[in-house]
């Protein structure tokens, strides 16, 4: 490798890490079954915000669903479980036992700023995400794009 | 292969790439099969689409997330998330899709009924979607 690459390898390397933020989510490829199934009932959530072994925990226990029946058939299943597991997160900072992704120190850290009245009367579920990241359904949720929705002090 | 598979599996292929009037006549086939002379009513579709069932204490009724009306968009009770409005004179892609309408039938008729569906229940709902309000 002459100098010239080098500098420039170095350059995408100092690049890369500077635009790469704390709170940026890695991009995730597109998966058709993937987005028209999980996306039914909220955001389609990325893959990288649990483990692989959170995502087992989630897709056997689809009967049962946080509270919803979410069942698909066995084929369907198993082609999302997949591609899940290929593009899970790997830091224990993204573990969940029950596979819920609020439940994840990521998760907690990332929202600790958040009040809980804003939860309570913006929110309304965690689970709606785009309730406050306007990119949430085309999978971003970098800092520029939040807005915390307006609730009134006394409540 | 029987004349009678074949003609069910064309049948299934053409259900699947059909509107929703060839799904109501899919579950109007099943149904009189069961009950001859059998005829989807709207009134028995609104009764079921908007009885208090008593399987799920969340989502107790359909409307719980579709809303009374099904030519306007509901919401779904537990994650927040709009849900299109399910006449598909409004949104064209409703009922069209008979795998889709199975798999939401038999989820949501376990979640809320406590039980599948039945072809003449599921005739009548469809009939109470596509005319209703």
């Amino acid at each position: 490798m002459n100098i010239a690459q080098t500098l420039i390898s170095l350059a995408a390397v100092l690049f890369a890490t500077a635009t790469v933020r704390a709170d940026d989510i890695p991009a995730t490829p597109k998966h058709p079954a993937w987005s028209s199934e999980c996306a039914s009932c909220h955001v389609a959530y990325p893959p990288a915000l649990l483990t692989a072994a959170g995502w087992r925990t989630v897709m056997s226990g689809l009967d049962k669903h946080y509270g919803s029946d979410a069942s698909l058939d066995d084929k369907t299943r198993a082609d999302i479980t997949r591609f899940l597991e290929s593009h899970a997160g790997k830091s224990a900072r993204v573990a969940s036992k029950d596979g819920r992704i609020t439940g994840t120190a990521w998760f907690r850290h990332e929202h600790d700023e958040v009040p809980a009245r804003v939860w309570r009367a913006g929110v309304k579920s965690p689970a709606q995400c785009e309730a406050c990241h306007t990119g949430a359904a085309q999978g971003r949720y970098s800092e520029n794009e939040i807005r915390i929705p307006r609730v009134t002090a006394s409540r | 292969m029987k004349p009678a598979t074949l003609l069910l599996l064309l049948a299934g292929f053409w259900a699947t790439t059909a509107g929703a009037g060839e799904v109501l006549a899919r579950y109007n086939a099943e149904a009189a099969q069961i009950s001859p002379g059998f005829t989807p009513s709207t009134a028995r579709g609104q009764a079921l689409f908007q009885r208090a069932w008593t399987a799920s204490s969340s989502l107790p009724r359909c409307t719980t997330c579709h809303g009374e009306d099904p030519r306007r968009p509901g919401r779904h009770a537990i994650t927040g998330k709009a849900i299109q409005a399910m006449q598909p004179a409004v949104e064209p892609a409703r009922l069209s899709d008979l795998a889709k309408t199975e798999k939401w039938f038999r989820r949501n008729c376990r979640e809320v009924v406590g039980r599948e569906c039945s072809s003449a229940e599921k005739a009548d709902v469809v009939t109470y979607l596509m005319q209703g309000a």
